[in-house]
């Protein structure tokens, strides 16, 4: 079975690499790629829509359609890895751990024991992985106001410098990450719960959606931000810069809400309980 | 663009995407693509696709190792077969 899995990938392989010969060689202007709406977008991206940046351009209004769905994508692996993992079964573990924070002792505390409420004295511990370090909290606690700006500086300077909503949106996701890490997954469900993380998603995409259908209901194409230029009070072109500001705002929250979602899901096995 | 840069980076990530498969331990797997991840994104910079490379390094470098990395820490170390 090996072998002949070996000789398929080695003759599936030669022919990719036989295929790939033809391809024209890397930046050639001659390419078919680089002939048809290429030359299109570079000349008129920065007169039709203001964005100094050719990419936010095309993937926010050239190529609208694709990004909202790859946004809906997005949203359906959250919603899909809800479906598999959450599990919503009232499963009390058999012991729990906390720790009496003044001395720093572990108390364990048996089936039949009480459990002592969320209070300033102990804090509950998880019973696989239980590090007690000051340096990676205090570091994660300074880090992570650094971090969301950061992410907020990607999705807003989109228009200019690389980056968008789904590059911002998985940073603001990872901040929430790394919060989660460093304190534990409880706290880290404190902060943003399930029910908001969820409701995020959706908002995100609705967000991008309901953009497009404003433009249809103001009379020109589903997804054409120019149609915008009455309501915010500018020419054309701004109104489609600032329709692409919207729609990656959209994007953002719907990616970091799905990232949290998923990571919730993984490290916990659906149960938002105990985890990473 | 220097060559030797972007032919010592090939060389790195045909190493890691390798060493990623074969590799036993299911966390050394998850770390090494994680490294992958952030090799492919030096040569997506290099190649000039600055936004695909920022993509690759906050999705795959960043926040795919770690859902890695966290649904390792739910399996088990043996199995039964």
């Amino acid at each position: 079975m090996r072998a002949i899995g070996l000789i398929l990938v080695v003759i599936l392989g030669s022919v990719l690499v036989y295929g790939s010969l033809e391809f024209p060689p890397w930046g050639d202007p001659m390419s078919p790629a680089c002939c048809h709406v290429s030359p299109y977008y570079i000349e008129k991206a920065l007169e039709d829509t203001a964005v100094p940046n050719l990419v936010t351009a095309v993937l926010a209004d050239y190529r609208g359609y694709d990004t909202m769905f790859e946004t809906i994508v997005i949203f359906t692996a959250g919603i899909a890895c809800i479906f598999l993992l959450r599990n919503f079964q009232k499963k009390t573990p058999q012991s729990r751990l906390y720790r009496h924070i003044p001395t720093g002792i572990t108390l364990r505390i048996e089936k039949m024991g009480k459990f002592p409420e969320t209070s300033a004295v102990f804090e509950r511990i998880d019973s696989v992985w239980v590090p007690h370090d000051v340096i990676v909290k205090t570091t994660c606690r300074l880090i992570v106001p650094f971090i969301q700006i950061f992410a907020l500086y990607v999705i807003a300077h989109g228009h200019h410098s690389p980056g968008g909503g789904f590059q911002g949106g998985v940073i603001l996701g990872a901040a929430m990450i790394i919060f989660s890490i460093a304190f534990n997954l409880r706290s880290g469900i404190q902060r943003m719960q399930e029910r908001s993380t969820v409701m995020l998603s959706v908002l995100g995409v609705f967000i991008y959606a309901a953009t497009g259908a404003v433009c249809m209901i103001l009379g020109s194409n589903y997804l054409d931000y120019s149609a915008l230029a009455h309501i915010l009070g500018v020419d054309p072109a701004m109104a489609r810069s600032h329709g692409i500001l919207i729609v990656e705002i959209g994007v953002g929250i719907a990616v970091m809400a799905v990232m949290v979602t998923l990571y919730y899901n993984l490290a916990s096995a659906g149960r938002y309980d105990e985890g990473l | 663009m220097i060559w030797q840069v972007e032919f010592t980076i090939l060389i790195i990530v045909i190493i890691l995407a390798v060493g990623a498969l074969s590799v036993k331990d299911l966390l050394g797997a998850a770390i090494l693509f994680g490294a992958y991840s952030f090799m492919m994104c030096l040569l997506w910079a290099i190649m000039g696709a600055v936004d695909v490379a920022f993509t690759e390094a906050s999705v795959g470098a960043g926040v795919s190792t770690v859902l890695f990395v966290a649904a390792v820490f739910r399996t088990s170390r043996r199995t039964e077969n």
